[in-house]
């Protein structure tokens, strides 16, 4: 039970999906114009990655190497479109207000992103709670980024007011909403805002040691530093990464001998 | 013709893929530090984009609609991946050169959640297929649009002095967020 709750808690804070890993950015910025958008979709998200996680685990001996990408899509696909029908026939106004991007969590590199790095190699019972921890690490991240959305563009938490707004017609002095936050740049600007503070509180010399991707920036997309990154095929490297990786040894060995 | 260029200007400005429905947004972030990669990626996309928007579309109203339409999630998903396996296949064998200036990004294609955001699209706004694939198509040139943009800024930001905790990914986020508001200038352009 203790690598189950060890996996909660890795999910949740060490490797908090959104902040950290910066996984999962599509829907993170789109649908988080209010917070109970982002609980629906990140509890949709953790439903999908628990189950999923634990499906690949538990096949994880029957799916050969060679086509385990299609195998976890189709497997992913499969309970995003049962999600997606638990949600349009149980809650309507959420899978309205979500449209598109409930599809879309297929694509999600969150669950790609652990069904390869983790489910793919560990027991069902530890899978299964890396998918909540994970899954529950993103609806804190995509909640948090709804809260303060709906905050500063209209004033309220789900929905409940919070601040008295501004009345011109009754005279009413108060808070006058900035509206560009609930707008697709708001979406950029809190988000910056956010990884802004969690950087301020990082050590800078924390990737020391190790080297990123060299076509896709280091923190970008799981999946560019993981199987999609064309720089683990060998024979599809660009001619400038294979510069840079001349002139990184290069770098390494002078400073060796 | 006059609802073809109304989708063809909607889908690459007014819309804009990544800076008002924040679909692509990995490569948006990931490979934007150099106008040179950022275009073969723009290339790239628009290639497989406009190549899926059409045989999707062509799958969903000749076999998926009207029974199986419930399928197409996973039928897309696996149709775009194929695809884009595919590509690679005809492009490594027949135009090396081209294979040349694409292959690379073609593996990080089929987890860019643009490719099945605009096959979707497709279906929920009822698109024949010639529609969907000019949709892809605008699509497609509105994220190139989108994603060489930000690599000149980051090409010339890469001279400033960024405060630490604004280097990386939050000062590209702050970038975008203004491209963003600029874009917004456009919505006026289709009533």
């Amino acid at each position: 039970m203790n690598s189950c709750m060890e996996r909660l808690y890795n999910g949740i804070i060490k490797e908090n999906p959104t902040f950290v890993l910066s996984l999962g950015m599509c829907s993170t910025l789109a649908i988080t114009t209010s917070a109970i958008n982002g609980i629906g979709m990140g509890l949709a998200t953790t439903v999908v990655l628990a189950l999923s996680n634990a499906m690949i685990s538990l096949l994880r001996n029957v799916i050969p190497d060679s086509v385990r990408m299609p195998s976890y899509i189709v497997i992913v696909a499969t309970f995003v479109t049962v999600v997606q029908f638990l949600l349009q026939g149980f809650v309507p106004s959420l899978y309205n207000a979500l449209g598109i991007y409930i599809p879309l969590i297929v694509v999600n590199c969150i669950i790609l992103g652990r069904a390869e790095s983790y489910a793919s190699k560990n027991p069902v019972l530890e899978s299964l709670f890396d998918g909540i921890g994970m899954g529950l690490g993103f609806t804190l991240g995509i909640t948090g980024v709804g809260v303060i959305r709906e905050l500063i563009g209209s004033g309220s938490i789900f929905g409940v007011p919070i601040i008295p707004l501004a009345d011109a017609s009754a005279g009413k002095a108060g808070y006058e909403p900035i509206t560009i936050f609930v707008l697709a740049p708001g979406a950029f600007f809190v988000l910056a805002g956010l990884i802004v503070v969690i950087n301020s509180f990082k050590r800078t010399d924390r990737r020391k040691g190790r080297q990123g991707s060299l076509i896709c920036d280091e923190e970008s997309c799981f999946t560019c530093t993981n199987w999609a990154c064309p720089e683990n095929k060998n024979d599809n490297k660009p001619e400038y990464v294979i510069k840079k990786e001349a002139l990184l040894q290069k770098a390494q060995g002078g400073r060796n001998s | 013709m006059k609802t073809l260029i109304v989708i063809l200007i909607s889908s690459a400005i007014v819309n804009n893929v990544v800076l008002s429905q924040f679909l692509g947004l990995c490569p948006f972030l990931g490979v934007s530090s150099q106008i040179k990669t950022a275009a073969g990626m723009g290339a790239a996309v628009i290639f497989v984009i406009t190549l899926s928007s059409l045989v999707t579309s062509t799958i969903y109203s000749t076999i998926l609609y009207p029974e199986y339409d419930y399928l197409q999630t996973i039928v897309f998903i696996l149709v775009i991946a194929a695809l884009v396996q595919l590509v690679e296949l005809v492009l490594k064998k027949y135009m090396h050169s081209l294979y040349k200036a694409l292959g690379v990004y073609l593996p990080l294609i089929t987890t860019n959640c643009a490719v099945l955001g605009v096959a979707l699209k497709n279906v929920t706004n009822s698109y024949n297929i010639i529609e969907s694939t000019v949709n892809g198509f605008a699509t497609a040139v509105g994220f190139t649009i989108a994603i060489v943009m930000m690599a000149g800024i980051r090409e010339k930001m890469a001279y400033n002095d960024v405060d630490h905790a604004f280097r990386g990914k939050p000062i590209v986020l702050v970038t975008a967020g203004l491209m963003a508001m600029a874009f917004f200038g456009f919505s006026g352009l289709i009533g």
